[in-house]
């Protein structure tokens, strides 16, 4: 109490006084244990202005005001000086999101992530060895010939449009459409709902190829003519 | 030392060990290397602060900021599938080094190199085997990750310039794999390879130019063997990692994992 500056204790006298209906007087002996005022004229004019204004408010809570000194039920003993939006003196650029540390959460799962593939890993490359055909022969072109499997697709389209077209045009215009697909979509949503059309385009577009290089893989034999699996063999080394 | 319970006064042997490995974690020498919040340091506890330094003093705080988005960590949001890329990327450095040792690039060398992998050299068979699926394996991830980020549309701003990089890194994979497929000078690798680069010489105005630089020549041969060798093992892993440094410093510049949805 002691180290609340004079006119701070004085003005919250004033609201106190206000609000209950005391007379300011009264309060001010309350707050600082009977002393008088220590301020000279000036101050006590506020105080009795104060005071007068306050009187229709005595008027309406005549019985608190005769109980003096307890606070009367309902009655607020702080004001409201001003709302400042919180924005305003934090300067928050971002709204808080729910983050865990990385170690141990993120790091545990990646950790055991790569230990399953390593582990998958190993077993395939026990149980299956990689192939090693005969020596190199420029003379002797097997029969089928065929691309590395990620490349199948695009052979596969070599048997029905010209080389200039399915070599060059399609795989050079499908990389450089992939490359810009950030510029070209416009939608700044990443709702699944708001992007419907997003979706079902790179959708079909890896279908296709999936279907393409199945076909290539799978389903051409000698000659890179049609044929089925179960029939006639699987001609497709990896 | 404090006793070890059977009232004899003598130390066993787990005790002494024990002994030896605080005094070894409280050496100068240890703490220089493990810096504060490493859990390999003496009195590492499991705080806040301590989970925060194991991340923040580390190097790993090139690749993972000290916290996440919490969606970020369930499994089924990535898959694990841009993580796997680079793991499968490290494997593929390491067994790739290992087979460089029992591997020249000549046309009359590379072929009974690779056949004495499975014969003479210990392990050999499987570090290849490990090579050369884990190759398919990374092309698959590698793919199945670009799938991923634009069904999450993480490629949508600020992430557009990572996105290029990604497929930058994509067709980088698989020139890698390409590369790489030629390298055991088989019928295999010689025919997929000349059907493969048959392609890039359809390419107009300089496709015989692109064929020639490629090949070393009018065709598949020695040359090219070669050529593909450097590419594989020297030029095309320095241009993958300077992109993948990049890629992933954009990945946290750009605001960490995208999402949620």
């Amino acid at each position: 109490m002691a180290n609340v500056p004079e006119h701070l204790l004085r003005r919250s006298a004033e609201a106190k006084a206000k609000a209950t209906g005391v007379p300011f007087d009264q309060v001010w002996a309350e707050m600082t244990g009977g002393a008088a005022p220590a301020a000279a004229a000036a101050p006590a004019a506020t105080a009795t202005a104060t005071v007068t204004t306050t009187a229709p408010v005595t008027a309406t809570a005549p019985v608190a005001a005769a109980a003096a000194p307890a606070i009367p039920e309902g009655v607020r003993t702080q004001r409201l000086l001003t709302v400042v939006k919180a924005r305003a003196i934090q300067q928050v650029k971002k709204e808080p999101t729910d983050k865990v540390h990385v170690w141990p959460h993120l790091l545990a799962v990646e950790f055991v992530a790569l230990l399953v593939v390593l582990a998958l890993l190993i077993v395939f490359s026990i149980f299956q060895d990689a192939p090693l055909l005969e020596l190199a022969n420029p003379n002797a072109q097997p029969n089928p010939s065929k691309a590395p499997w990620y490349f199948l697709g695009l052979q596969e389209l070599l048997s029905y449009f010209d080389p200039q077209i399915a070599g060059v045009l399609i795989p050079g215009l499908g990389l450089a459409g992939l490359a810009i697909v950030p510029f070209i979509d416009r939608n700044r949503s990443t709702r699944p709902s708001d992007r419907k059309f997003a979706i079902m385009m790179f959708t079909f577009f890896v279908v296709a190829a999936a279907i393409l290089t199945i076909i290539g893989s799978f389903y051409r034999g000698k000659g890179f003519n049609f044929t089925f699996p179960w029939r006639d063999g699987i001609f497709f080394d990896l | 030392m404090a006793s070890n319970g059977n009232g004899n006064g003598r130390t066993s042997l787990g005790e002494r060990i024990a002994g030896v490995g605080t005094r070894i974690r409280g050496s100068e020498a240890w703490e220089s290397i493990f810096r504060p919040g490493s859990p390999m340091r003496k009195g590492y506890g499991d705080t806040p602060r301590n989970r925060s330094y194991v991340i923040m003093n580390n190097v790993l705080y090139h690749l993972h900021p000290v916290k996440v988005k919490r969606h970020g960590v369930r499994l089924s949001y990535t898959l694990c599938l841009g993580g796997l890329s680079f793991f499968l990327f490290i494997l593929l450095t390491i067994t790739g080094i290992f087979l460089m040792f029992y591997y020249t690039p000549s046309a009359t060398q590379a072929y009974p190199d690779i056949a004495s992998l499975s014969t003479d050299v210990a392990f050999g068979q499987i570090v290849r085997n490990l090579h050369r699926w884990g190759a398919h394996l990374m092309v698959i991830t590698v793919f199945l990750h670009m799938t991923r980020v634009f069904y999450h549309g993480a490629y949508k701003p600020p992430r557009e310039f990572n996105w290029v990089v990604g497929v930058v890194l994509l067709l980088l994979t698989l020139l890698l794999s390409f590369t790489g497929y030629l390298l055991p000078w088989d019928q295999l690798a010689l025919w997929a390879v000349t059907v493969g680069t048959n392609m890039g010489g359809y390419a107009p105005v300089f496709g015989d130019q692109v064929s020639f630089v490629l090949l070393g020549g009018l065709q598949v041969g020695a040359p090219t063997l070669l050529r593909f060798y450097v590419l594989h093992v020297l030029a095309l892993p320095f241009l993958i990692v300077i992109f993948m440094a990049v890629h992933f410093w954009r990945v946290r510049k750009d605001g960490g994992i995208s999402g949620p949805l």
